[in-house]
């Protein structure tokens, strides 16, 4: 017990020392926009030297994915020493050195699913931000009931040819890659799917960015039309993730980890920026806004400690393996509800769409961006759903 | 320190379960004393068997005879009291007396703690004044007398008031009704002259005391703390029993979830199991949802406390609305759930209701606490 303080004591000071050193100033100012999130990808750009210097620094310590193993691009470290790197980068308010559908959803499932070959190949090209990865999921008429999906990969020996069409594909614009469910057996609905990795640059990939309510352009559709997708990558590197038909296995998996994800985003810094928007309101507060407000720092303050209990619990295998749906659910509708206040407590100047004071509509946008919270990876409603029939055990279909 | 139970806390959680479920239970505690009007509320019995489980005393530290132990065991007891509605004087004795006592002069514990510990005594804690629980302001006056305090003022909802072998009072020593300072507190025998009691029974079958104090009169050595020095005391024997007030609100939701949720999975309408129903699934998993919030707050605040963190209040204050919405929460939906015997004596959602109803105003209902973190919170 001692010795292992000890030791997260002197990893602590390490990691202090390192960030002191390797993070720039510039690095450590809240996330102001789009640009200042670096994706990676065969067409990264910076925005800055600081961004450059902060992504390579953490790129060749391995924490742009500290938890991963060295071999496959990360720091290797102990969950409890991530936890502390977590810390300390808070503590400075870091921004993330890389940001990347291949750390949070691809990087989980190849580290569970993936081959040796596999795991070599793509992690290493995503820890290092060499390939940028969207998800091709959900597609027109398979929302919440995604197993009904539909885009086919017909079996041509050593190759696909995918025909269909993927929907809320986040960034497919900017994606090197895609991994992306095929139905590659329409005669069985769960055991029918192949969870497959290619490149957005096959001909016969177009994407279309969809235009959403807060104005901006996240989400594309994506269309495949011939798409000649080869079986394997070379010697252990198969283009499905897991087993041909077996998809679905990967899919759920990942979409627990993605709203495990969604869920313990924020929290503590949920309750305190609206409280601070609130302060600065000073006399023109509405008591019944303020007290609106006090009460959703109640629920705030003590989702933090939900999602404290949740993290500390799934590092010892604890909980119940449906709560991350709870989480999400919860997490989600606070979330909803903390930017209904931020406008409320903001008044006209949180109406203005593109002025300089607002950097350009961000209370509006944000707030409209949130309502997607509680649809995204999973809707509220099918969250209650699983939480219903499998923590409650209420009986029916 | 994670923020889930030790292997101690498991045992010790494991053991109080079974231990309410069999000794505390709704049939042969709450409703048995309740139909027999039992003026105390509660049975004498059940506390002296809560002392042989070492429960009466298990805040009071170990070199005054107690267990030692903290607010998160403290809680852990507390929430199985009430999942099964046992009727007892742990909360107001074991966690705010004992709370109190422990700024109290040597001669004060070996006086009270003994007994506590034994099962034998009873205390309660006199704040409240008005109908609401408004602690900042104390008109209760303790004038010098002699070599010791006359008192005089009226107290209200002073839980086991009449059944109390001791009463901690606050009342004011200087400075004027609204001041943070000033205020002393007084360990006050049940036997003292002057002091009178008008028992009422509430809401939830449990006894409470209006309590006028009539130029009682009490040696210096009745002080707890310092003269003039109560503040800090008061707030930490607040703090105690608000945690301890939350913890013992989400065994009231669970006990009252768990009811229900049964029940949709026994009760058949238009020839099927109610459960089925996604107007009910949807209400059932949100509500189960707000109560592992709740829990996990009220653990989070015991925690901060028994590590004695400036963030504490702020947490307890968290934990106590956070607890009052969830389980507000928890018998509104039971009760309606259950549908018409939801309404009848006969089933026990209805007695989770009044609990619940009681455990709101106790120590502060949720308005007063969102307003505690909004002012905590600088706006």
């Amino acid at each position: 017990m001692s010795s292992e303080t000890n030791e997260l004591d002197t990893f602590r000071a390490e990691a202090r020392a390192w960030l002191e050193t390797n993070c720039p100033a510039q690095m450590r100012e809240p996330v102001r926009d789009e640009e200042d999130v670096f994706w990676g990808g065969r067409n990264a750009r910076f925005k800055s030297e600081a961004q450059r210097a902060w992504f390579e620094a953490c790129r060749d310590r391995g924490y742009t994915v500290p938890a991963w193993p060295r071999e496959y691009g990360g720091a290797g470290l102990s969950p409890a020493e991530a936890k502390v790197l977590r810390e300390e980068m808070a503590r400075i308010g870091a921004r993330p050195p890389l940001s990347s559908f291949g750390i949070w959803m691809l990087g989980p499932a190849l580290l569970h699913f993936g081959t040796e070959g596999q795991k070599q190949r793509f992690l290493n090209e995503i820890a290092r931000g060499e390939i940028r990865w969207c998800q091709g999921y959900s597609e027109p008429g398979s929302g919440s009931d995604l197993v009904s999906m539909q885009t086919f990969g017909e079996d041509r020996g050593d190759h696909w040819v995918v025909n269909g069409q993927k929907i809320w594909t986040s960034y497919a614009d900017e994606a090197d890659w895609i991994f992306c469910l095929v139905r590659t057996d329409k005669a069985n609905k769960y055991q029918g799917i192949t969870f497959m990795l290619f490149d957005m640059a096959n001909s016969g990939v177009t994407t279309r960015p969809i235009r959403l309510i807060s104005g901006n352009s996240p989400f594309c559709e994506t269309f495949f039309d011939d798409v000649t997708v080869p079986k394997s990558y070379g010697e252990g590197v198969p283009a499905y993730v897991g087993e041909v038909n077996r998809g679905w296995d990967v899919a759920k998996y990942l979409l627990g980890h993605e709203r495990e994800m969604i869920s313990a985003t924020g929290g503590m810094d949920r309750a305190s920026s609206l409280g601070a928007v609130a302060s600065r309101q000073g006399a023109a507060l509405d008591p019944v806004l303020r007290a609106e407000i006090a009460q959703f720092d109640v629920d705030a303050l003590a989702f933090t400690a939900m999602s404290e209990k949740f993290l500390d619990e799934a590092k010892v295998g604890r909980g119940h393996p449906a709560q991350p749906n709870m989480m999400k659910y919860a997490g989600t509708e606070l979330n909803k509800r903390r930017n209904e206040l931020l406008m409320a407590a903001g008044g006209s100047r949180a109406l203005e769409w593109d002025s300089a004071e607002t950097d350009g509509g961000r209370p509006a946008r944000g707030w409209l961006r949130t309502k997607a919270n509680s649809i995204e990876g999973g809707t509220s409603e099918v969250m209650l759903n699983v939480v219903a029939k499998r923590i409650l055990e209420l009986p029916g279909a | 320190m994670p923020l889930y139970h030790t292997d101690d806390q498991a045992m010790l959680a494991e053991t109080a379960s079974q231990f309410m479920a069999k000794e505390g239970a709704i049939a042969t505690q709450l409703r048995h004393w309740r139909d027999r009007e039992c003026k105390d509320g509660f049975g004498h019995a059940l506390w002296k068997q809560m002392a042989e489980m070492g429960f009466t005393g298990l805040l009071v530290p170990e070199a005054d005879g107690g267990l030692g132990m903290g607010h998160v065991e403290a809680g852990i007891v507390l929430e199985e009291i009430g999942r099964n509605l046992t009727p007892s004087p742990f909360l107001a004795s074991s966690v705010l007396a004992a709370t109190a006592l422990q700024a109290g002069s040597n001669e004060l514990k070996t006086r009270w703690l003994p007994g506590l510990i034994a099962g034998d005594s009873v205390f309660a804690v006199a704040i409240d004044e008005g109908p609401k629980h408004r602690p900042e302001r104390i008109a209760a006056r303790a004038e010098k007398s002699g070599n010791g305090f006359r008192l005089s003022g009226q107290k209200n909802f002073v839980l086991h008031g009449a059944s109390a072998d001791m009463l901690v009072v606050a009342a004011r020593t200087s400075g004027s009704d609204d001041d943070a300072e000033g205020i002393t507190l007084f360990a006050v025998p049940k036997d003292a002259s002057g002091m009178s009691h008008d028992a009422v029974r509430l809401v939830d079958s449990s006894m409470a005391t209006h309590t006028r104090l009539d130029d009682v009169e009490l040696d210096g050595d009745a002080v707890i703390g310092e003269v003039d020095g109560g503040r800090d005391v008061l707030s930490k024997v607040l703090l105690a029993g608000r945690v301890g007030a939350a913890a013992e609100g989400v065994g009231v939701a669970r006990g009252a979830m768990d009811r229900t949720v049964d029940y949709l999975k026994q009760r058949k309408q238009f020839g099927r199991l109610i459960g089925e129903f996604q107007a009910l699934q949807h209400r059932a998993a949100h509500l189960y949802s707000e109560i592992e919030i709740a829990r996990a707050a009220v653990m989070k605040a015991a925690q901060l406390l028994d590590a004695d963190s400036e963030r504490a209040e702020l947490m307890a204050s968290v934990a106590k609305a956070k607890v009052a919405k969830a389980a507000g929460l928890a018998v509104r939906e039971g009760v309606q759930m259950h549908g018409g015997i939801g309404m009848t004596d006969e089933y026990d959602i209805g007695l989770y209701m009044k609990r619940d109803r009681a455990l709101q105003e106790f120590l502060g209902d949720q308005y007063y606490h969102a307003d505690r973190v909004a002012e905590l919170s600088g706006y």
